[in-house]
């Protein structure tokens, strides 16, 4: 367990000494979607009943912020090691596959929540949210980085440049991300684009995640639950797999 | 006792390249052991077998009794490796480097050793310092200190003296003697041939992927049959006879060859009675690099 512990506090320092780029950047970018969007759409929509589009928008961007945080740690922590080199110390040492699973994925999960939790507390004062369901919220948040943070592992395995990493963030996690259900509810759209809404898996996290505020969501959080539980074993599988197998770390 | 390392008919191959070619090679606890070759002969691609960073297409390979794969966590800590390149983590100070190193081996509380390990490289005072800002050689340093965070038994450094300067060189090498004197093993490549025949006590030789060569130091050093001797004689002019064996001219000298020793009998002789004297001669011993430049030629 102590390499687990070393490879995790290492991996925490390694975003933290950055800190300026890691968290506040996203801090700072988010909370400009945040006066755009409100700005321009503030007084026309109504996503639920009695929410304003603002308290709606809050959750949203901060799971957004938080998911594509845990991608970008990891990710990038395993990029710049293989480009770098230095992976080889973690190569060569006995911390098993499954540590190194577990160590990446709680960084990424440290990383995304503190970028979600640094959302609501700069809005805390200016909007009021409620939080009918904290551990619902606290749930699909941190399910949410479990799954974001093993898919930033195997896109870091899979990339060897920093280009093919940006294109795996922009081709998919973004657009995944952004056609989830943030700015609108999925009920707003015509029938087949919410069809296609259900395809998405960041979907369930993100109406999940605002159930746990507002008590409220497109559909039943056990459902979205389920999803995400199940994405979460598919995706853990693969990668404890792609780590076990060797794939592009060692050859 | 198990062997410090047993490579049974390990293979690698690169598409069409046979990195490491069926090799076969065991080395016994405790020993100080050399693996030379050209550039490109598949050292490094051996020693990444041995470490797990890359996987063998067929063949076993175990350290100290264990299975690199199978066994490899157990491996991994009896084996501690200074890589080829100098890589570093740009994030951290040289002693947050050696304590997470420590960590990774599950070793808490490591501080006395890792204080032990700079001194011993010269790099406390470095101890605070980021990996950035170290110059070449220190990096260099760091690697064999993180090898070395372990206490490992099995010891391996690839080029570890490669733009290291010479005050470190030689303490450098004072410390892995006197590991190697505590019953460490100790595996080395280097391109220095006199590194390798002042300290280890036995060589295996690789080319293009296969050893061509495997013995004790002073064994190989015996076989070289690329003996020659050279002659300052007066007047300056080599009789007709000894022609043939001319080698060539160096600074005054003639280099004349030798294929047993007992041939220097007869040059003295023909020398003598063609009234030549002998002002200066010289003998050189053979060393490793001829026999290595020897063995490279006929394999
Ligand atoms: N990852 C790789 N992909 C393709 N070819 C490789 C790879 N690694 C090594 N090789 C090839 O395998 C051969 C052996 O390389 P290796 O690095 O083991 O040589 P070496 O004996 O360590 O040489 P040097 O003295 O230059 O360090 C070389 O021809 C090299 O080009
Ligand atoms: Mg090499």
């Amino acid at each position: 367990m102590k390499g687990f512990y070393s490879l995790l506090y290492k991996e925490v320092v390694r975003f933290w000494k950055v800190g300026f780029q890691t968290v506040l950047s996203p801090l700072l970018s988010t909370m400009l979607y945040l006066l755009i969007f409100s700005h321009v759409l503030g007084d026309h929509v109504e996503a639920f009943p009695g929410v304003s589009y603002v308290s709606f928008l809050i959750p949203g961007l901060a799971m957004m912020a938080l998911l594509q945080n845990a991608f970008a740690n990891s990710s990038s922590s395993l990029i710049q090691s293989k480009i770098t080199g230095n992976i080889i110390f973690l190569l060569l040492s006995p911390v098993s596959y499954p540590e190194i699973f577990l160590a990446y994925v709680l960084a990424s999960t440290i990383r995304g929540v503190l970028v979600g939790c640094g959302i609501f507390l700069i809005t805390l004062w200016a909007v009021d949210i409620p939080l009918r369901f904290p551990l619902w919220a606290l749930v699909f948040a941190l399910l949410g980085s479990f799954i974001l943070g093993a898919t930033g592992i195997v896109a870091g395995i899979w990339a060897e440049k920093f280009d093919q990493l940006a294109s795996f963030q922009n081709f998919i996690i973004v657009p995944l991300t952004f056609l989830s259900g943030v700015f609108y509810s999925i009920h707003s759209l015509p029938p087949f684009w919410q069809k296609v809404s259900h395809l998405n898996p960041f979907f369930y996290l993100i109406d999940g995640f605002r159930y746990g505020f507002f008590g409220v969501s497109d559909i039943s959080p056990y459902f979205s639950l389920l999803v995400v539980s199940i994405c979460l074993a598919a995706v853990s599988l693969f990668t404890l797999g792609l780590l076990k197998s060797g794939y592009k770390l060692r050859n | 006792m198990n062997p410090a390392i047993a490579i049974h008919q390990a293979s690698k191959q690169f598409g069409s390249l046979k990195a490491v070619d069926c090799v076969d090679l065991e080395i016994a606890q405790g020993e100080f052991f050399a693996l030379l070759g050209p550039n490109g002969a598949g050292k490094t691609t051996l020693i990444n077998l041995l470490s797990g960073l890359s996987r063998p297409d067929s063949g076993r390979l175990a350290i100290m009794g264990f299975d690199v794969s199978r066994e490899y966590r157990k491996a991994r800590r009896s084996v501690g490796v200074v890589p080829q390149e100098l890589v570093f983590d740009p994030f951290f100070t040289v002693r947050e480097v050696l304590e997470v190193q420590s960590g990774y081996f599950g070793i808490s509380g490591n501080a006395a050793w890792i204080d032990e390990i700079l001194a011993r490289l010269d790099l406390s005072s470095k101890a605070d310092t980021n990996m950035r800002a170290l110059s070449g050689g220190m990096k260099r340093r760091v690697l064999v200190a993180q090898a070395l965070v372990h206490k490992p038994p099995v010891i391996i450094l690839d080029e570890p003296t490669a733009g290291v300067d010479v005050e470190l060189r030689q303490a450098l090498w004072e410390f892995i003697r006197s590991l190697n004197a505590s019953g460490h093993t100790i595996v080395l490549t280097t391109h220095y041939l006199e590194e390798a025949e002042a300290l280890c006590n036995r060589i295996a030789m690789l080319k293009a992927g296969k050893i061509v060569a495997l013995d004790t130091t002073s064994n190989l050093l015996k076989s070289c049959k690329l003996r020659h001797v050279k002659l300052q004689i007066f007047p300056d002019r080599l009789p007709d006879a000894l022609l043939p064996g001319l080698i060539g001219r160096e600074s005054g000298y003639h280099v004349l060859n030798l294929d047993e020793f007992s041939d220097l009998e007869s040059i003295l002789e023909t020398l003598r009675e063609s009234g030549a004297r002998i002002t200066d001669m010289v003998l050189p011993h053979p060393d490793l690099e001829a026999v290595f430049v020897e063995i490279m030629r006929t394999q």
